[in-house]
């Protein structure tokens, strides 16, 4: 199983960000770094970003390329990888959609946070199987 | 002389481990295609089972998006540099 950790306060920014959302997706970008092997990522930094949709925000998100552009580059300007991305599902469980699946890279985390009635309800993260039929659950870890 | 596509680091393990690639190719498209012909695997991640590009990659040429140029037919010469970057989307079922 892969695994990806991030510092108490990134966890409680993140589930911030989804919350102020409510009842639209919030979204963001996850800079780390990832082991060798790409089983493993630690966050090191957050971008918190815009929905970019016009419409249907309650169900969608996007976020521009020119934004992930520069967050790739900030990315690297500071020895760093984008690692992931995170968004929320208001009034819905924690599991990644199919129009989520068709949208998704293996090898990065997809962290999920789960808003009900304006509460965080859990928070889970995935990444896309390499047949892309499936995500898988991944080990989300807290570090103080 | 060709153009050097950057695989950015998810795909690189469908690419033999490399982060730049160079490839013959007049444009954006030729580019894609030759790229997804020598690494097969990638094929999948890049285009649907119906061989169209995935509308959420986007690729950039020397900094601008080829979506706001002439799309897959966006013209490309030696010495440019191609950079493969997702749209990120998703939402809720």
């Amino acid at each position: 199983m892969t695994r990806i950790a991030l510092a108490a306060d990134q966890l409680a920014s993140l589930t911030r960000h989804a919350r102020l959302a409510y009842p639209e997706e919030g979204c963001g970008i996850l800079l780390g770094r990832a082991t060798a092997e790409a089983a493993a990522a630690v966050v090191e930094e957050l971008v918190l970003a815009d929905n970019e949709r016009a419409d249907s925000r309650h169900n969608r998100y996007v976020i521009a390329p020119q934004t992930v552009l520069a967050a790739h580059r900030k990315a690297r300007e500071g020895g760093l990888d984008v690692v992931g991305y995170f968004h929320s599902h208001p009034d819905c469980p924690a599991v990644p959609s199919d129009f989520d699946r068709e949208h998704a890279w293996p090898g990065l985390s997809y962290v999920i946070v789960s808003v009900c009635a304006g509460d965080v309800a859990e928070v889970r993260s995935w990444r896309l199987a390499d047949d892309r039929e499936r995500f898988h659950e991944e080990t989300l870890e807290t570090l103080r | 002389m060709s153009v050097t596509i950057h695989i950015p680091t998810p795909l690189r393990s469908y690419a033999g481990g490399q982060a730049e690639v160079a490839v013959d190719a007049a444009t954006v498209g030729d580019a894609l295609r030759a790229l997804a012909g020598q690494y097969p695997s990638l094929t999948r991640h890049l285009y649907t089972d119906a061989g169209v590009l995935r509308s959420f990659v986007n690729v950039f040429v020397n900094d601008t998006n080829a979506r706001e140029l002439a799309g897959e037919a966006t013209a490309v010469a030696p010495g440019d540099s191609l950079m493969i970057i997702p749209a990120i989307a998703g939402g809720r079922p």
